[in-house]
């Protein structure tokens, strides 16, 4: 061993380097100093997703977020932005299906005035009608954008198939007739009951000592109350797939189609997950968007893309393969990629495929904890996912714990090349 | 921060730049080539950008499947970009690791085997890569503008070439036009990160140091004369909503009008994070044109930006338009705000400002490694790496008549390119 491994360790972050506090309102505060650069990121969630919202309004935890910033009781639109703009600074917030994410960053020296328009938006906005109004123009341009993108496209109509009956088949930012439905009152409701500081989670990395960002969040948000804030509602767990399921979604002038396909997989905390994630990456990553990649681009020219990704959260995750090709080529892709999985689900992987992936997933891991954008995120992974402090510094060891057996039991439990979902987006071509 | 700078020539005119940086245990190391669209003639358009795929295509030393797996084994990421004028090559590395990637692309710059097979493999994937570009509107309009805007200048292609000249190139076309312009004296290393200073530049010297200088490469780019009046054009395609760009003829980022010019295009559109690796950017919602445009309901978005090239190119703003408002009523009120640029001396605050979002975003950026490699061959692209050091000084040098006058000398319309795209499945409205 080199003695750079040790200096390696060190840089990840561990419990004696984060500071992680729970306020009396039920805010969790995690950070951790960086003063290599004068400037600091923050970034967290509240419990306030688009598991709350109905079919008819579907698309309103988005959109309430959305129109946290478009005018406070102190401030209007302009001035907010004027206020961060003027010190090169930036928030934002948007929704998932679980929780409100919101980020921003800011030179240290101003990471008050960020947490002070953070407070303004989360417990005083007004909600102005104009400002609604112009939102919902925005968001409904979004919405024929993405009626338009083929890569959109695919990924909404397979999680329609591949979460079939359960929240995760819905896309959280709407339909245009539900965005319709959504009444200036809806919002102004929404945030009143939804939001709330229990279960928020705020993460502050970069050139602030830890006492002073605990002092300076508790200051501004330390006092908020929400005494009737629910609890989300519960998630049922998802159907398993019972056969081959295929949808296509013509977009007449396109010249490339998107192909998305796959199955469902493990969630986040499940002990599937390490191996699956290892897994996947021999499948569609490692490399040059390892065999799927090697396959369909290396040796066959068929696309510029085709790689895989196991998409693990609270609940219910999917594995896919994305691709984007002629459409001339889509039945022969699909076939490569089916060949592909078939052979992951048959025999293990090799030890040398197997030692590669570790390699690079340990190897990988201090690059993406560079940035504090990269940091910041890591320490919001640790709370999401009740991962422990010690995460990142146990890390190395459960990656070298996976072995090509644990790899082929997840493979079979999850993928099943007879039964796919398969959602293709792109020109009218026959298939 | 204050880290030790070193610029230096190997005797075969290698250009050396190196900046240690000991934050993290992490190297970045890029090789530039003076060589992008700029230098490709009808016939050969996206040579440039198909020679670099066909540099991770192997060498007698690293065929194409290791060179594939030894970057990623160790934990590094790598990639490469075509641009314009130059193309380069990064890898991010743990820093005991580097001197594999150092070895790779010592290789690689002289000894790539240009398979005809890989070749023909490659060509489908380009292809395939342009036409899923095909499918975004953006690139649609962005090509027929940039087209319009030069007649002489190879800056009139996309940088991944006109279709049928991606069928119609030929091997020994490639292979002529890496050996021209891949050697020594025409390349740039740069490397930032946790190193010693004289072993590193001694390695690369015992790397590089040997391989032969070329002949100079020739840049056939002549200058484009005045565009001659204002060129208005549409595009037609697929989708539901009009888009709106205009592109007028901008300075070349040595021209000391790049930096007023600079300020202009914060105040107008937003600053433009120049940033490639990290940092993120800023919003724009106060800039002038958002004021003007989105609050004002003709438009859902705005945005601009300005490139930093060798020769004169565009500054460009793109604008998405509401479902019932018209192009025109968006260039009308574009102008309105022009002219005002034109008319008065803007306040010395909205300078300051502008410096300020600058400062901001040198400093976002010079959180990660990589970005700080990024600049070091970057800014001598272009400029010099004093370019980029005097920077935010050159911005806050800049005055409210600079400013009027750059509004007034680019500014016009006789200097630029409308090119609207108009969706041939118009349903007026997202609903």
């Amino acid at each position: 061993m080199k003695p750079q491994t040790n200096s390696i360790l060190k840089t990840l972050p561990g419990p004696e380097d984060i500071t992680r506090t729970v306020l009396p309102n039920g805010i969790t505060i995690l950070t951790r100093p960086n003063f290599n650069s004068p400037s600091v990121v923050i970034t967290g969630y509240l419990r306030s997703g688009s598991l709350f919202d109905s079919d008819e309004k579907l698309g309103l935890a988005h959109y309430t977020s959305l129109s946290l910033m478009r005018g406070t009781r102190r401030r209007n639109f302009q001035q907010i932005y004027d206020a961060l703009e003027s010190i090169g600074a930036s928030l934002g917030f948007g929704s998932g299906v679980h929780t409100t994410g919101f980020s921003g960053r800011a030179l240290s020296e101003d990471l008050p005035v960020l947490l002070e328009l953070l407070r303004e938006a989360l417990q005083e906005p007004i909600f102005p009608d104009e400002q609604i109004e112009r939102l919902r123009a925005q968001l409904l341009t979004g919405l024929a954008i993405r009626a338009q993108d083929t890569g959109d496209m695919a990924s909404l109509a397979f999680d329609e198939l591949v979460f079939v009956g359960h929240p995760y088949a819905r896309p959280e930012d709407g339909f245009p007739e539900t965005i319709q439905a959504i009444s200036r009152q809806d919002i102004q409701d929404f945030h009143q009951r939804v939001y709330g500081p229990r279960g928020m989670v705020i993460v502050v990395v970069g050139a602030v000592a830890p006492a002073a960002v605990v002092e300076a969040v508790s200051a501004v948000l330390g006092s908020w109350q929400n005494p009737a804030q629910p609890d989300p509602p519960p998630l049922p767990p998802a159907q398993s797939i019972t056969e081959n399921a295929i949808r296509r979604i013509i977009i007449p002038g396109k010249t490339q189609s998107d192909l998305v396909m796959g199955s469902l997989g493990p969630n986040r905390r499940s002990p599937d997950y390490m191996p699956a994630s290892l897994g996947n990456n021999i499948l569609g990553q490692f490399g040059m968007m390892g065999r799927i990649g090697d396959v369909v681009r290396e040796r066959s020219g068929l696309a510029y893309y085709a790689y895989t990704s196991l998409n693990a959260g609270i609940g219910p995750g999917s594995w896919e393969v994305s691709a984007g090709i002629s459409p001339a080529n889509l039945e022969k892709t699909i076939e490569l990629v089916r060949a592909e999985i078939a052979r992951f689900v048959q025999e293990p992987v090799s030890a040398e495929e197997l030692s590669d992936s570790q390699a690079n997933y340990i190897g990988r891991l201090p690059l993406s904890l560079e940035s504090n954008n990269g940091m910041a995120g890591a320490l919001l992974n640790l709370e999401r996912y009740e991962l422990g402090l010690d995460y990142y510094r146990r890390y190395p060891d459960l990656v070298r714990a996976v072995n090509p057996e644990a790899i082929l039991g997840v493979a079979q439990s999850y993928l099943n090349p007879e039964r796919l979902v398969i959602a293709v987006a792109g020109p009218d071509g026959a298939v | 921060m204050n880290h030790t700078l070193t610029k230096t020539r190997l005797s075969n005119g290698l250009a050396v730049m190196l900046k240690e940086i000991h934050t993290a245990p992490i190297i970045s190391s890029w090789v530039w080539y003076r060589v992008g669209s700029r230098d490709e003639t009808p016939g050969i358009t996206g040579i440039s950008h198909w020679v670099e795929h066909m540099q991770f295509k192997g060498t007698t030393q690293f065929p194409s499947a290791v060179l594939d797996k030894a970057i990623s084994r160790e934990g590094g990421e790598w990639n490469a970009f075509t641009y314009l004028d130059w193309t380069t090559y990064y890898e991010k590395m743990p820093a005991d690791k580097i001197d594999l990637a150092l070895q790779l692309e010592s290789d690689r710059m002289v000894h790539s085997l240009f398979e005809p097979e890989e070749v023909d493999s490659e060509r489908t994937v380009i292809i395939s890569e342009r036409e899923g570009s095909e499918n975004e509107p953006l690139f649609i309009l962005g090509e027929a503008v940039q087209s319009a805007a030069f007649h002489v200048h190879p800056y009139h292609h996309e940088i991944i070439g006109d279709k049928s000249d991606l069928r119609s190139m030929q091997r020994d076309d490639l292979f002529r036009h890496y050996r021209t312009y891949y050697s020594p004296n025409n390349a740039v290393a740069a490397v930032a990160g946790d190193f010693d200073t004289s072993a590193m530049l001694a390695r690369l010297e015992e790397l590089f140091g040997l391989l032969p200088a070329g002949d100079p490469p020739p840049h056939p780019a002549q200058p484009e004369p005045p565009l001659g009046g204002e060129q208005h054009l549409t595009v037609e395609g697929p989708g539901e909503t009009t888009f709106l760009q205009l592109a007028y003829r901008a300075p070349a980022a040595a021209d000391p009008d790049f930096f007023p010019f600079t300020v202009v295009d914060s105040l107008l559109t937003g600053p433009t994070g120049l940033n490639m690796f990290g940092g993120g950017g800023i919003s724009n919602k106060t800039s002038r044109l958002y004021r003007a445009l989105v609050e004002k309901e003709l438009a859902v978005s705005v945005n601009g930006g300005l490139q930093a090239t060798i020769d004169p190119f565009l500054y460009d703003i793109t604008m998405t338009v509401r479902p019932d408002k018209t192009p025109a009523a968006i260039l009308s009120a574009v102008d309105v705000e022009i002219q005002r640029l034109q008319d008065g001396l803007v306040p010395l605050e909205e300078i300051a400002r502008a410096i300020k979002q600058a400062r901001a975003l040198f400093a976002y950026g010079s959180e990660n490694i990589t970005n700080q490699a990024f600049w070091l061959g970057y800014a001598e692209m272009f400029a010099d790496y004093d370019w980029f050091v005097n920077y935010v000084d050159r911005l806050a040098v800049v005055t409210p008549e600079d400013v009027q006058r750059i509004a007034q000398y680019y500014l016009q319309p006789a200097n630029r390119v409308v090119g609207t795209f108009i969706p041939t499945r118009n349903g007026g409205s997202a609903s």
